[in-house]
């Protein structure tokens, strides 16, 4: 396979995932907003910019902090790299560049998604917004499900592994961020608002009924954190992600013969991710815990680029 | 002029031609909400699947599909069987003389040609003299774009011997036709198309170097995404199983070209090249190309790698040298050209350069290089202003221009708003030259003018396309229950 083609279809997956992601994460907030008997308001959607790490961004924009404009934000806003519209771009971009690549119902899945974006209005309410979500994460669907059914060839691992890597910076993030600022002024910890806000996380990860599945027990913030860190059973999980980064570079070392620096600090990574107690990590830091993990995942995606030749 | 023209279907004045008889009536039955319907069906598939082209130097729609009309053009067996003969029989001529062009230059030292035409041609590659491709082939895929104005009255527009694109079309046309008209298909028995990619790989095989062994590596080279016809060179590696690079995949080490893989390199044998002559290779044409391969016309030259078709191959369809094609086949056949030329007037001669002006509002005039339609003369639909405009470029750069009647070309119905009318069309067969020899894939690409009386069909010019059917012998199936007319509900093959 060329490395150009490995690189995009890599990028394909990390933009697919990461498109997904922010869907999820405006969805959950708009219902944070919305549904919470005391609506968290700004804070919720303060949180949700701190999550994708566009806090910055959003105020150079000049727009208030107001449900729609970062709705409007984190979706729409063709001016802004991390906004979904620009994902499902850089999504499409790379999957035109590796057509040849892609069945037809991978590419008509992305294209589908890309062109659902192409002339929605600017402004957003909370139900156009989620009608758009709904959109995305159903064309995501579509194109993993378009993936199951391509050959599993070094195609698809690539994919694989973009979305895999992405995965690891998207939960890390988002258990940080809300674990540390969103708890607005005033409110205890256990409290309505508290409780609305683990429910959130749970949501954007698709995890509320799993949770209820593993942990039989109410709302417990250590037990999301726990489900989130070291449940591989959830897919989104930190551990999940790092165990299928593993799966996807051996495979690609049986298929390809290269093996390498990527392949040694996957396997570190995810024994350390096995070691790790939840409950340690919440005594010694989990910010700094996340923070670690994010960085070590920086480092894990250059190792790829150069095992890989992407440049 | 369009009242007057051969309706490919419904022949001269309204009758139907006796072998498309059932396909009028199919036609005539079927209610055009339910073709318009079927057509838009076909659209919205190809925005789905982004078979789309883009218009340069449109900012505003950078990615349109070409419009597409559910109306098939046809060709009996016998048409299409002396549409070949003349067809094998040009190309045939076209890959004798570039090989002599850029060899033995016979066919100067003959004065078939005037020298300068050749020397003094912008598409003349002196840096291509003495080289000699793999197998002697040098036009490997040519699109020779026809014409017709009756029965029996074929002509030769243009030859594409560079980089000719549609077949994407062809192909992607009779998909939706097959899906779309089932019944078309039921009643009649066209040529299958799909054999296409099929066809161009192993003609891609077959020019490999010698010593490659039994499985050269064989690759589509692309510009890349933003090229206007990216969709079709994506298609066709797809369609064929192969690396589609684009010239930063590729390098050169010691006149050896490969690939950059996850694996390290990989030599590459053949390459379907879709880049223009002069972006080909820094070392070789023009240096600032960031497209180009440096080394690979040495690679080239060394007989390491074939490319296809063969730099320097844009003499042979220059617009100027076109106007000698006659002359030309002549020379290399001793036959005379079974598809005759479109009558030209080449402006760089005094005699035909006064024609041209006297004659301006019933001539086509076109520039020698020019493609696409641009900076071309429609006399007959030209305003006062456009053709004093240029009458004084012409007065100017003689040389740069060719002069042709505007023929009465045919038309075949086409669906617009006000239902089916007849809409001018011309044509585009693919024509695949190996090492074994010519062959015509039977189908072709049709284009057509949209707009009533327009006889520009180009796509950039807002023109589109039909499927092509070329019946086998007989053309029809054999005695069916059912007839087509009543058929208008959708059926699955």
């Amino acid at each position: 396979m060329l490395s150009r083609t490995a690189s995009s279809l890599y990028w394909l997956g990390r933009y697919i995932e990461r498109a997904d992601f922010i869907a999820r994460l405006v969805e959950a907030t708009v219902r944070l907003d919305v549904l919470s008997p005391r609506p968290a308001g700004e804070a919720a959607w303060q949180s949700a910019l701190a999550v994708t790490d566009t806090e910055e961004a959003f105020k150079a924009s000049g727009a208030g902090l107001t449900r729609e404009s970062v709705a409007r934000f984190l979706t729409s806003d063709t001016s802004h790299p991390g906004s979904i519209v620009r994902c499902l771009d850089m999504a499409r971009l790379n999957a035109k560049a590796v057509r040849t690549a892609l069945t037809r119902e991978a590419w008509s899945a992305i294209n589908g998604a890309w062109l659902a974006f192409d002339k929605r209005a600017s402004r957003l309410d909370p139900d156009r917004t989620l009608a758009l979500v709904d959109a995305v994460k159903a064309e995501t669907r579509g194109f993993e499900g378009a993936v199951q059914r391509m050959l599993r060839n070094q195609t698809t691992l690539f994919i694989r592994l973009g979305q895999a890597t992405e995965r690891v910076d998207d939960t890390a993030r988002l258990l940080d961020v809300k674990y540390h600022i969103l708890l607005p002024e005033g409110e205890p910890v256990g409290g309505t608002v508290d409780r609305d806000q683990w429910t959130t996380i749970l949501q954007t990860v698709s995890a509320v009924t799993a949770y209820r599945w593993l942990y039989n027990d109410g709302l417990v913030p250590a037990n999301v954190i726990d489900l989130l860190l070291s449940r591989a059973e959830l897919p989104r999980s930190i551990s999940a992600a790092t165990e299928e980064t593993i799966e996807v570079l051996t495979a690609l070392a049986k298929r390809t013969g290269s093996h390498g620096e990527a392949d040694r600090m996957a396997r570190a990574r995810h024994a350390r991710v096995v070691r790790t107690r939840t409950k340690d990590v919440i005594v010694s830091g989990l910010h700094q815990h996340l923070e670690a993990l994010i960085a070590e995942n920086d480092q894990l995606h250059t190792a790829i680029g150069r095992q890989f030749k992407f440049h | 002029m369009g009242q007057h023209a051969f309706d490919e279907i419904m022949g001269h004045g309204g009758v139907a031609r006796p072998e498309l008889a059932d396909l009028a009536r199919w036609l005539a039955d079927t209610p055009p909400e339910d073709l318009r319907r079927r057509q838009e069906a076909a659209e919205t598939t190809f925005r789905q699947l982004g078979i789309t082209f883009a218009v340069y130097g449109d900012s505003d729609a950078s990615e349109r599909i070409i419009p597409f009309d559910i109306v098939p053009r046809v060709f009996l067996a016998d048409e299409w069987a002396r549409l070949s003969e003349g067809l094998i029989q040009r190309v045939e001529a076209i890959n004798l003389f570039l090989d002599d062009i850029y060899g033995a230059q016979e066919i100067l030292k003959a004065g078939v040609l005037p020298e300068d035409l050749i020397f003094h041609n912008a598409q003349f590659r002196p840096e291509i003299v003495g080289i000699r491709p793999p197998h002697g082939v040098w036009a490997h895929i040519c699109g020779i774009d026809l014409v017709r104005t009756g029965p029996d009255e074929f002509f030769v527009l243009e030859d594409n011997a560079r980089t000719p694109s549609g077949v994407s079309y062809m192909l992607e046309n009779r998909e939706a036709m097959v899906r779309l008209c089932p019944e078309l298909f039921q009643e009649f028995r066209v040529a299958a198309v799909d054999s296409y990619p099929d066809r161009l790989l192993e003609t891609m095989r077959s020019v490999a170097p010698h010593g490659c062994g039994q499985n050269p590596n064989c690759v589509v080279l692309t510009p890349g995404h933003y090229n206007s016809a990216y969709y079709e060179h994506s298609f066709l590696a797809d369609s064929m199983g192969i690396e589609l690079v684009e010239a930063a995949d590729l390098v050169v080490d010691d006149d050896v070209v490969y690939m950059r893989t996850i694996a390290g390199r990989v030599k590459v044998d053949v390459i379907y090249r879709r880049i223009d002559d002069d972006y080909l290779d820094p070392l070789v044409f023009r240096p600032d190309s960031a497209l180009g391969v440096p080394g690979l016309i040495a690679a080239y030259r060394a007989g390491n790698v074939a490319i296809m078709n063969a730099p320097g191959n844009g003499i042979a369809d220059d617009k100027a040298i076109y106007s000698y094609m006659p002359e030309i086949v002549r020379f290399y056949s001793g036959k005379d050209a079974k598809l005759p030329n479109v009558e030209t007037f080449r402006c760089r001669e005094p005699g035909a350069l006064k024609y041209t002006l006297d004659h301006l509002e019933q001539l086509v005039v076109k520039l020698v290089d020019g493609s696409g339609g641009y900076g071309m003369l429609v006399g007959p639909t030209a305003t006062k202003a456009e053709i004093a405009k240029f009458r004084s470029v012409l007065e100017a750069e003689p040389e740069r221009y060719i002069a042709q009647p505007t023929l009465a070309l045919s038309t075949v119905p086409t669906l617009g708003d006000a239902g089916l009318s007849p809409r001018h069309v011309d044509f585009r067969p693919f024509v695949l030259t190996g090492s074994k020899g010519v062959q015509v894939v039977p189908g072709g690409l049709t284009r057509v003018a949209l707009k009533e009386g327009s006889l520009v069909v180009n796509s950039s010019q807002g023109g589109g396309t039909k499927d092509s059917f070329v019946l086998l012998d007989g053309g029809k199936r054999q005695a069916q229950n059912q007839t087509m007319g009543g058929m208008v509900q959708e059926q699955t093959l």
